[in-house]
């Protein structure tokens, strides 16, 4: 498991590492958690591009993160109480969070073009490393059915949003 | 009609016409087409000039029917948009805001 999602992406050997660290089939409680921080890490990214960037593509692409993340953060919230299962946190979550504040840092110190194209490069790999997240270890660790379901409908949202920050960076060379 | 139907009942349908091998066809005029769970539904439709297609978003998302270099159709959430077929209309079209999402528009005499 931990060398599939290494071989996922070279770049992000810190983030596989991370999510590797659950590798040991998380809970659904879990699930929940790491599923719901990975949607609010992007926010928080995508409120960062808002106030730097001045390119409409940019701005357009993050404005589309801060919307579709939190849509279906909400579907989530909603999911877990409709469950009745409450999200827990764990190493994993831990890990994410701490790896994007110290993206958020080094994005932060960027303007202009280096900037955007920092956020977006790092947006395509983001999106790439949950995507092989949710394929290889958070989609079939997921014992009930309508979690399951909704983190496939999460998966073709962020597969849909790798591919549109591939159009904006091949945009911004 | 369709509030007769819930949406399975609708997919069964709409999976037998697919299975048939014959596309949706404009009843009245409209071509309808549902998005629903990142997919457009169907994805393949026959229309002719002058008809008009009405996607149908039922996800919480936004998302557009868009032609590459051509027309480019706003489909808030939770709403319908429409366009109306001109005869070179027959294209590919695809999500701006997710680009997997594909469907496809074929014009008929």
């Amino acid at each position: 498991m931990k060398t599939l999602i290494c071989a996922l992406s070279a770049a992000c050997l810190a983030l596989a590492a991370t999510l590797a660290v659950a590798a040991d089939k998380p809970t659904d409680p879990q699930i929940a958690h790491i599923a719901y921080s990975a949607g609010v890490i992007d926010v928080e990214a995508a409120k960062l591009a808002l106030s730097k960037t001045k390119n409409p593509d940019v701005t357009a692409f993050a404005q589309s993160m801060q919307k579709d993340h939190e849509a279906v953060n909400d579907m989530a919230l909603a999911l877990v109480k409709k469950l009745g299962v409450t999200p827990e946190d764990n190493p994993t979550s831990r890990a994410l969070a701490k790896a994007s504040e110290e993206k958020r840092a080094e994005l932060g110190k960027l303007d202009g073009a280096a900037f955007d194209k920092a956020y977006i490069d790092n947006e395509v790999a983001y999106h790439r490393e949950v995507n092989g997240a949710l394929e290889t270890l958070l989609i079939p660790s997921a014992q009930n059915p309508e979690l399951k379901s909704l983190l496939e409908t999460g998966l073709k949202l962020f597969q849909g949003h790798e591919q549109h920050a591939e159009h904006v960076a091949a945009g911004l060379k | 009609m369709t509030a007769l139907l819930n949406r399975r009942q609708l997919l069964a349908a709409g999976a037998a016409v697919l299975a048939g091998g014959t596309l949706a066809r404009a009843h009245n005029g409209t071509v309808h087409v549902t998005i629903d769970k990142l997919a457009f539904q169907p994805a393949e439709i026959e229309v002719k000039a002058g008809e008009t297609i009405e996607w149908t978003n039922r996800d919480p998302f936004a998302h557009t029917a868009t032609v590459k270099g051509g027309w480019e159709v706003s489909i808030p959430p939770g709403k319908s948009a429409t366009h109306v077929v001109t005869a070179d209309d027959s294209v590919d079209y695809y999500c701006r805001f997710h680009p997997n999402m594909t469907g496809r528009i074929k014009v008929i005499a």
